[in-house]
């Protein structure tokens, strides 16, 4: 029997201005609004923070030696998890950024909470590449162009230095592009606390905003522009991280669909995650009339989308393999991907990211939560999979048979991984207490284009609000 | 809210509040065309068309945000060229010291960082904020102007202003309330 229609309206219920407000920002002035459920994810995140710490003092204690990286398999856990978090932090951007530039108004309810999201993924990202050096502190001089007393410079050809300006300019342009964001809802929230230390801080944090119409003008004129510019920014922050392997010569790395394909894979995994993260939440603080099923709908779409995309590069990756004439990348596909000791990962990973996306073809799977978070879950591990079907596989076998190596992970390996999971947790859960989830002013300028000119007869009663919306559809 | 600001006496501006944004866009528009110029909307939210409804037109972002980011792209590859040819040439694999297509990503990423520094920082000050006082916050209600309500100001030091005829002006545009603000 075919499903009956989703409704199309991006805010359900009967809302005013006041509404939308009561709704957001309660959770930040009303802290009895978070109860348990906060309390055992902060619990997770608090514990894994702590593996964190301790994973990082002793790596920093002992060296990389721990982990199970060997020589020819230089990069492993650290770099996938690298390629892993960076993926996940940019559908935070596609949401805020490229969403904006085509006009699609349902990402207002979702923006702010996955560019969180991005910045959070940005600092778990970071911190491998920085650690993988062994000795961060040391390696400032050949990752930072800054005049030192060896008269020593970056070496600007390798795309690692491009890695590094990458990353760097996208936490920052995200950092940026969340606060801008986030000053006209502090202004609100100053407005509405009557707490006298919140009250200050937030106004310390709103900067004195006003709403006024000057205000808004620039501020639009701004948010536009740092929109067009993230949206260049993220394809080519992931573009970048592919050159780190596309222009090398070694076996499964050099493929010139790499660019593209990371990408892709980037905003797949991201979306799993900002639908792994809103559904609980949404339930948890009762936002269903603002991330309502018709959001979520059309984010299992995008992850079906992007996992076609996906899928297609591993197809392209295969035939790359054999039209290359190039025995070794054959010889690699073959013998360490579909067959051999990780055939087991390869084909874990064509389960988790080429199979179970599909059942977001059936209206039904979109519709049922359940089966959308573990579907996300799928995804995710698939993408983090991936990565290692790419990066420590393709190094354990290359054009030398002797150097052949096997990799295999140690316990502050997984204690890393899991560490920044932790972290993440953390990070999210005081986002969430403490700051608007939902960009309030963005939902109120989407309920007044859905009431469209609908209210200019209630100013001539000039008393009352402006009437509840029903049952209007954009 | 009370803010304990430093009363002067002296009046501020003249401000009506309004129920819906229609009713704000409609009362700006007959703002301007009554000739008052030193005017200013406050709302929760973006409206359009309000800029156009009181005159207001501003282009200084957009150009300093292009000047900044012409100037990032220039210090990023001035910053590689200048390292690679001038301070510390080395031969990598044959390739010439100036490697133009191996400089572009750092180019591009040092355009849009300086591009976006300068939009951030442009608008606040432009907007000149941080600004913890203003005037406007004397305004009866105006802790709603982040809510649900609307407010226009005509401030006193509009040629056209005085208390009674602006007042009586504001009355006659529909208006929840007017009120005459202090500084």
């Amino acid at each position: 029997m075919p499903l009956p229609p989703l409704n199309d309206r991006m805010i359900t219920g009967e809302q005013n201005y006041a509404s939308l407000d009561q709704s957001i920002s309660s959770m930040i002035i009303d802290q009895k609004r978070h109860t348990r459920p906060w309390w055992i994810m902060f619990a997770i995140g608090v514990m894994g923070t702590g593996l964190l710490a301790v994973a990082i003092t002793w790596l920093v204690y002992q060296g990389v030696g721990i982990w199970g990286n060997n020589i020819p398999t230089a990069w492993a856990f650290d770099i996938v998890n690298f390629v892993w978090w960076i993926g996940i932090g940019h559908a935070g951007t596609l949401i805020s950024a490229i969403l904006l530039l085509l006009q699609q108004p349902w990402r207002n309810s979702i923006n702010r909470f996955s560019e969180a999201m991005t910045i959070f993924a940005v600092m778990c990202a970071g911190m491998f590449p920085l650690l993988h050096t062994g000795r961060p502190w040391v390696a400032i001089y050949w990752l930072f162009p800054y005049p030192n007393i060896m008269a020593l410079w970056p070496q600007f050809r390798s795309p690692l230095m491009w890695d590094v300006f990458a990353v760097s300019t996208y936490f920052t342009v995200s950092l940026l592009f969340w606060f801008m964001g986030l000053v006209p809802d502090f202004a609100t929230l100053r407005d509405q606390s009557k707490n006298r230390f919140a009250k200050v801080l937030l106004a310390l944090v709103s900067l004195g905003w006003r709403g006024s119409h000057k205000h808004w003008h620039r501020y639009e004129q701004a948010y536009l522009i740092l929109a067009g510019l993230s949206t260049p920014l993220v394809l080519s922050v992931h573009s970048i991280v592919s050159f780190d392997f596309a222009s090398s010569i070694v076996p499964g790395w050099n493929v010139t669909v790499f660019p593209p394909y990371f990408v892709a894979g980037a905003v797949f995994a991201g979306f799993a995650m900002v639908l792994t993260f809103g559904i609980p939440v949404r339930k948890i603080y009762k936002l269903e009339h603002l991330i309502t099923d018709r959001h979520i709908d059309w984010m299992a779409k995008i992850t079906l989308t992007t996992g076609l995309i996906v899928s297609y590069g591993y197809m392209l990756e295969m035939f790359y393999a054999w039209y290359s004439g190039n025995p070794h990348e054959w010889d690699f596909t073959y013998f360490r991907r579909i067959t051999g000791p990780y055939a087991w990962a390869y084909w874990s990973l064509i389960f988790c990211n080429v199979v179970s996306p599909q059942a977001f073809w059936i209206p039904w799977c979109r519709r049922n939560l359940f089966v959308v978070m573990v579907i996300c879950q799928f995804v995710s591990i698939g993408m983090w999979l991936e990565r290692f079907v790419i990066i420590p596989m393709s190094l354990t076998a290359n054009y030398l048979p002797s150097a052949n190596r096997m990799y295999y992970p140690t316990i502050w390996d997984f204690a890393m991984f899991g560490g920044t999971i932790g972290f993440f947790i953390m990070l999210m859960f005081l986002f969430i207490r403490f700051m608007p989830v939902i960009n309030i002013f963005e939902v109120k300028d989407l309920l007044y284009k859905m009431l469209g000119h609908k209210d200019a007869k209630i100013a001539q009663s000039p008393i009352e609000l402006p009437e509840p919306l029903l049952g209007r559809s954009l | 809210m009370s803010y304990d600001a430093p009363s002067s006496g002296a009046t501020y501006a003249m401000v009506a509040e309004f129920g819906s944004a229609e009713a704000l866009l409609d009362a700006a528009e007959k703002t301007s065309q009554e000739g008052y110029r030193r005017t200013e909307a406050y709302t929760p939210f973006p409206v359009h068309g309000l800029s156009d409804a009181l005159r207001f037109h501003d282009v200084r972002v957009p150009w300093l945000i292009l000047v900044g980011g012409l100037c990032g792209g220039f210090f990023g590859y001035t910053l590689q060229w200048y390292t690679a040819t001038i301070d510390y040439p080395l031969n990598v694999g044959g390739k010439p010291f100036n490697s133009l297509p191996s400089f572009f990503p750092v180019t591009y990423e040092c355009t849009i960082l300086w591009s976006a520094l300068t939009a951030f920082f442009s608008v606040w000050a432009l907007n000149g904020l941080p600004r913890p006082y203003h005037s406007i916050f004397n305004t009866p209600g105006f802790d709603r102007a982040s809510k649900d309500r609307f407010f226009l100001a005509i401030e006193s030091n509009d040629p056209k202003f005085d208390s009674e005829g602006t007042r009586e002006f504001m009355l006659g545009l529909n208006p929840v309330a007017v009120s005459e603000v202090e500084e």
